[in-house]
């Protein structure tokens, strides 16, 4: 095959592995909008804050270190001991467990039928309350993640592609990275598990339920609070599954956060409302970005990354409303 | 007792229009323009003047630009930050290459070019509605952000990328540039964000800020009664862009003095801005005031508070500040979701029956 055509390929390929990465954030999103109505701006740094506390779990930092040395002027840093990756995420989830709980409890009972920007806005305090909170539970060094997943460039996939092209074109194969494959396992089981919960077990179709109709599921005994207690685990368990892929991929630090940013503009291309469209929107996403900074970026001068995605989903917004996949809006005066 | 309307006959059409009613919210706003015009210019200090007053009034300035387009319209926007840098950029270009111009009139100018841009970008809006629309709005952002990092022709070239307000003068007082005396740049914003926010009060009052605020509450409604959605929504993009790009304007050249694009207009900016807006009040004039106050006034104090009484380590501190910022944008959201404005409303109808409530 011609080299210009297996590059082509290589960039489609790495276009959909940061698709997939990007749908990992958005899931989270298209989680909680679908069963509360909420637009949860915190999901980045819910993400953030699950990476901090894994590795401040596994490598047995004092929570709350700095604070504690600065009022009594000790200087404690560390316990001393070294948790395994699991036993660090089990205890990750329980704190998550325990975020979306609490954050039921304290502020989302308060804000029941309140307009949607008041519980979009919410969320954005949360976002700064979070990032306030896990520097100061955890610090804001930059960390670096290790739970044992492969990462650099897979040689065997380079030694298969460099074959298909012709011996002297000076072809070297294509660079995948290990990590990325791994995150797209990993997101297509999270996705049959969300959709198989949703579909085939009873909480799923209580879940389905709420989010159809909030009041007529009340009225036939589903608890609105469970299920919003219930929704916000699986989206800070969906947090921390992003953030640990996000943090090996580029450590643990504040710019994990902004991930968020990158997954808007998937959101709203796949519809709000949409698991797939998520995943879809992701992909599409993903592609889109890495051909344009092949194609598009040269011409006006390359760093478009950070708006590219945007104007695609701004484009497909003008014929589609309401995303690939959301729910048709019907407006009735 | 003190604030009540009896006895307070209105004799004339102009008497019943007027912009306060009851002789008491009057004669109060006056003495507090009083009080800003006449008295603060002679005891303000330069800490005042750079960490309070002036972001104040310009935090002010692009609030009211924002709850014209959120709180008066319903279009909920994440673009200001954009806005505001091409306000920034415009104010910047028009100083260097017209020297003679008057600032006032480079930051007017300013306003009408960011009122175009914001037009522009206010387009989508007559196709997407709610959170899609605030999404895309965050296209502007990025897009202008990059936009003015990329070309170098809007930052003249220079190696740093910065953009920095050379001195200009009003009446020959310098307003802008190092040599400007508090008092001077604290007059010019006062002046102007006066002004613009009796405009703006006017305005909404007016047959504009009907079809607006029609547009907000149900725009097929309003679009059936013969409200047109195209005039009602771009005119909000517009006013509200020539507000925002007025205080980018004002933001830079008075408040800053040099601005680099990535770093003085980047999202938090818009984020500040729909805080300001949010916590004020939507829909409430004197809440871009009250906002912005409690936004520009409250981390000031927190900081004094923990490094200067406390001791603690600043990045402490600003962990802590960012924390509390955010914790007490929740609570103000479930203790009052309609903003310091409405405290504000409550209060003078507790006042007008008081002391015999029924």
């Amino acid at each position: 095959m011609n080299p210009e055509f297996l590059y082509f390929i290589e960039t489609v390929l790495n276009g959909l592995m940061a698709g997939v990465m990007y749908s990992l954030v958005a899931l989270g999103f298209a989680l909680i909008f679908k069963a509360s109505g909420i637009f949860n701006f915190a999901q980045g740094v819910m993400a953030l804050f699950a990476a901090l506390t894994l590795v401040g779990l596994q490598t047995g930092q004092v929570p709350f270190a700095h604070l504690i040395n600065a009022i009594f002027g000790t200087q404690i840093h560390h316990f001393g001991w070294e948790l395994p990756a699991i036993i660090a995420i089990v205890g990750t989830l329980g704190v998550m467990v325990a975020f979306a709980y609490l954050f039921e409890g304290l502020v989302l009972k308060h804000l029941v039928n309140q307009e949607p920007i008041i519980l979009f806005m919410a969320t954005i305090g949360l976002a700064y309350f979070l990032e306030g909170f896990g520097d100061l539970m955890w610090g804001a060094n930059i960390k670096a993640m290790d739970v044992g997943i492969p990462s650099g460039g897979s040689f065997w996939w380079e030694d298969v592609t460099r074959t298909w092209a012709p011996e002297d074109s000076g072809y070297f194969g294509m660079y995948i990275d290990k990590l990325d494959v791994v995150a797209a396992i990993v997101a297509l089981v999270l996705v049959s598990a969300l959709v198989a919960f949703s579909q085939y077990t009873k909480f799923g179709r209580a879940l389905r339920a709420v989010a159809d109709d909030h009041q007529a599921a009340l009225s036939v005994g589903i608890s609105l609070r469970t299920i919003w207690v219930v929704v916000w685990s699986i989206a800070g368990f969906v947090a921390l599954v992003a953030g640990i892929m996000w943090g090996a991929k580029s450590g643990v630090q504040f710019s994990l956060s902004l991930i968020a940013l990158k997954a808007l503009p998937v959101l709203i291309l796949g519809g709000f409302t949409s698991i797939p469209g998520a995943i879809v929107g992701g992909l599409i996403i993903g592609v889109g970005e890495k051909l344009a900074e092949l194609y598009i970026g040269p011409l006006v001068g390359g760093a478009i990354e950070n708006w590219f995605a945007y104007v695609v989903a701004l484009v497909f917004l003008l014929f589609r409303p309401q995303g690939l996949f959301g729910e048709r809006i019907i407006e009735r005066v | 007792m003190l604030y009540r309307e009896a006895g307070d006959f209105k004799t004339s059409y102009a008497a019943d229009l007027q912009t306060f009613p009851i002789k008491l919210e009057r004669y109060l706003f006056w003495a507090a323009m009083a009080v800003a015009f006449l008295v603060v210019p002679f005891f303000i200090t330069d800490y005042v003047e750079k960490s309070l007053l002036v972001p104040l009034l310009v935090w002010a300035m692009i609030a009211l630009g924002l709850n014209i387009l959120t709180g008066y319209c319903g279009q909920v926007s994440l673009g200001t930050g954009g806005f505001m840098a091409v306000g920034a950029f415009a104010c910047y270009k028009f100083m260097t290459a017209f020297p003679d111009l008057n600032i006032i009139f480079c930051i007017l100018l300013s306003g009408l070019v960011t009122a175009g841009v914001g037009v522009l970008f206010g387009l989508p809006s007559l196709r997407i509605k709610g959170f899609y629309l605030a999404v895309a709005t965050l296209a502007a952002q990025f897009f202008l952000v990059w936009f003015f990092n990329k070309f170098a022709w809007f930052y003249n070239y220079s190696a740093s990328g910065q953009i920095s307000a050379p001195e200009r003068t009003i009446f020959g007082i310098a307003v802008t540039g190092p040599n400007a005396a508090p008092w001077a740049t604290y007059l010019t914003c006062l002046t102007l964000v006066f002004v613009f926010a009796w405009v703006a009060k006017n305005l909404t009052r007016g047959r504009v800020g009907r079809s607006w605020m029609a547009m907000r509450d149900m725009d097929i409604a309003a679009e059936i009664m013969g409200v047109s959605p195209f005039r009602a929504k771009l005119s909000a993009f517009a006013v509200s862009s020539f507000y925002i790009g007025m205080g980018g304007a004002m933001f830079f050249s008075i408040y800053l003095g040099a601005a680099e694009v990535t770093e003085a207009f980047n999202i938090d900016k818009s984020f500040t801005a729909l805080f300001i807006v949010i916590i004020g009040g939507l829909g409430s004039i004197l809440g871009s005031f009250l906002g912005a106050a409690f936004i520009i006034l409250f981390p000031v104090g927190l900081k004094i508070l923990m490094v200067n009484q406390l001791g603690w380590p600043t990045d402490l501190a600003a962990h802590f500040q960012i924390m509390i910022v955010g914790g007490l944008i929740i609570f103000f959201l479930i203790v009052e979701p309609h903003g310091l404005a409405q405290l504000w409303r409550l209060a003078k109808e507790k006042l007008r029956l008081w002391p015999f409530p029924y």
